[in-house]
């Protein structure tokens, strides 16, 4: 396999796993970006409540807890993280802000090849809207391959539903004309 | 001056004094807006004096107690409760992103119970904000929970909130009949809280913390142990109709004078934690509504919500406060219909407190204005991604102005 550059969308919860999986699946001479979308909501909504109080602001607080500092710090400790994991300390962190699920599309606009991304939807419920909402988004727009992993262990292949009534073909016949 | 001029006098001055506090032109305090927005109303005559003073004397006390509780909080920070707090949740939910919302929502709704929403807002959000990203989850779900809480968790004492406050006043209850009656109502808002941010924000309540990341801080015990004692005194001073804000200025004394003995906090920080300018514009406030009623809109107000106490009423009341207090931001629609309803007895007094209270998260910052104000300064920058939260508050506050309402109408029966 050639060298490839590729993509990996860092998230709280289940990085480990699309680190390792880039790892695994791609040549170690290929060029790695890591990239981290500080969901811009969040913050937005904290700073939003505080400003309902009519301006309360509890004037004698500290000035070193900004939403916006707490979050760049996260970012930065997140990829330094994910880049000590890849064993490429000197691996490409990329750090924006804003809507999640857009921003890592238009990151990954250019002359990426693959996106890594985790499966982050809810694992007790497989089904059509097993992907969250960011996942299913960037699934649907990236203009690249998308390498969709499991966040850790893959579900056994018990995890199909049990026919309903009987026993049935797995699959209805598909028509074609 | 007729009395429908005097009316529309009156309205306009208290859209100048909502619109100065929302947009906050030069970072000004909105009391300079409110105190000349009142003084106005005073010299023309459209507010008699001799009401004024009525309304100014009810009201003091409620803004004493206000004080306060505000000096109380901001204490509790200096001496570390919030860092702790915010250490202990990371620790005991062993990085599990589930039990650390768990933890959260506990926090979320004693802190909002008896230190006020503006703690929850101003104090902790940013502990769990801190502390989520040191333990490397995803800080929606938690952050959303605080900011949730802080207005459906506030129902429980009059502390909890300042129309609570307001009510307080006019309920007449004692502080203990106050909390007696508004847990089950408090209960089922967390409650329904709980059953759908669990389920809104379970593709994002994914992975494990590092919660080796965070060690547990030492409790600070005497400010714990003040606050406590605080809480117990808001009870012993009621019981004895005594106004508890004396337990409450009690409590800040007593966590202020080592903390400027030690430094913690110096005098002027304490002076600015009183928030004087924030005072006055609730004073102001108060007699810019009061006018307003006088003049006619009063008894339509009294006329738009039901006196009784069955549950169609008590529903329906809750449902028209927390249509103004998204429509006017929740304090002066508490103002406007406290007044309405206070002669009906404390279930439809509560009932509005539901209103005013869990009704803001339908808009986020609880009210229309402040979200298009909001969208008006976003807009030179990046867009305001609010759509989410908007749907968030869309599903929640139905149930839970539901909820805490039949809550309100059992409890009503049970304790009153």
């Amino acid at each position: 396999m050639t060298a490839m550059h590729v993509v990996v969308w860092v998230v709280e919860g289940t990085w480990q796993g699309c680190v390792d999986a880039a790892m695994r699946n791609f040549p170690a001479d290929s060029q790695f970006t890591l990239l981290y979308v500080t969901p811009s909501d969040v913050t937005e909504a904290a700073d939003a409540a505080a400003l309902s109080l009519f301006g309360r602001g509890f004037p004698a607080r500290k000035p070193d807890r900004r939403y916006e500092d707490i979050a760049d710090d996260e970012a930065s400790g997140l990829l330094a993280a994910a880049a000590h994991r890849l064993g490429r300390p000197d691996a490409e962190q990329l750090s924006r802000r804003g809507r999640v699920e857009q921003e890592v599309v238009r990151a990954v606009a250019g002359s990426v090849d693959v996106l890594v991304v985790a499966r982050d939807g809810d694992r007790s419920r497989l089904g059509p809207k097993s992907l969250g909402h960011a996942t299913r988004f960037i699934v649907d727009h990236a203009p690249c391959a998308v390498m969709l992993v499991w966040p850790d262990e893959t579900p056994g292949i018990d995890s199909i539903p049990p026919p309903k009534h009987g026993p049935k073909p797995p699959h209805p016949p598909v028509r074609r004309w | 001056m007729p009395s429908a001029l005097a009316e529309t006098l009156a309205v306009l001055l208290l859209l100048a004094t909502l619109g100065c506090a929302i947009v906050r032109p030069r970072g000004l305090p909105e009391a300079v807006v409110a105190v000349p927005a009142a003084a106005l109303l005073l010299v023309l005559g459209v507010l008699p004096l001799s009401q004024a003073g009525t309304e100014l004397r009810s009201l003091a006390p409620t803004v004493g107690f206000l004080a306060a509780v505000l000096v109380l909080a901001s204490l509790c920070d200096r001496y570390g409760l919030f860092e702790a707090a915010g250490s202990w949740m990371a620790a005991g939910s062993r990085g599990r992103p589930v039990s650390l919302l768990a933890f959260v929502f506990a926090a979320a709704s004693v802190v909002t119970a008896v230190l006020s929403l503006d703690a929850t807002v101003v104090l902790l959000t940013p502990v769990v904000f801190a502390t989520v990203a040191r333990l490397h989850l995803r800080a929606k779900p938690h952050v959303y929970a605080c900011t949730h809480l802080a207005n459906s968790a506030s129902l429980l004492f009059p502390v909890s909130n300042l129309t609570n406050l307001l009510a307080f006043g006019a309920s007449g209850l004692s502080f203990a009949r106050f909390g007696a009656t508004m847990a089950l109502p408090w209960l089922a808002a967390i409650g329904v809280e709980w059953l759908v941010l669990r389920r809104f924000f379970a593709s994002d309540l994914v992975g494990h913390g590092e919660a080796k990341a965070v060690k547990p801080l030492p409790v600070p015990v005497f400010a714990a142990t003040v606050v406590g004692l605080t809480l117990i005194g808001f009870f012993v001073t009621s019981a004895f109709n005594v106004s508890p804000a004396y337990a409450a200025l009690g409590g800040a004394l007593v966590l202020a004078a080592p903390a400027v003995a030690q430094k913690r906090m110096s005098t002027l920080e304490l002076a600015r934690a009183i928030d004087v300018p924030f005072l006055a514009f609730v004073l102001a406030l108060g007699l810019v509504v009061e006018a307003i009623s006088v003049h006619g809109l009063g008894s339509v107000v009294t006329h738009l919500v039901p006196g009784g106490a069955g549950l169609g009423s008590l529903l329906l009341i809750a449902l028209v406060a927390a249509v103004l207090a998204n429509a006017i931001n929740n304090l002066p629609a508490a103002l406007l219909l406290l007044p309405a309803v206070s002669g009906a007895g404390a279930g439809p007094v509560l009932a509005v407190l539901i209103g005013v209270n869990t009704g803001p998260n339908l808009t986020y910052v609880g009210s229309l204005a402040t979200l298009l104000w909001r969208r008006v300064l976003i807009r030179r920058g990046e867009e305001l991604p609010i759509g989410e939260f908007l749907r968030l508050g869309a599903i929640t506050v139905p149930p839970v102005l539901l909820a805490t309402t039949v809550a309100l109408w059992i409890s009503l029966r049970l304790v009153g």
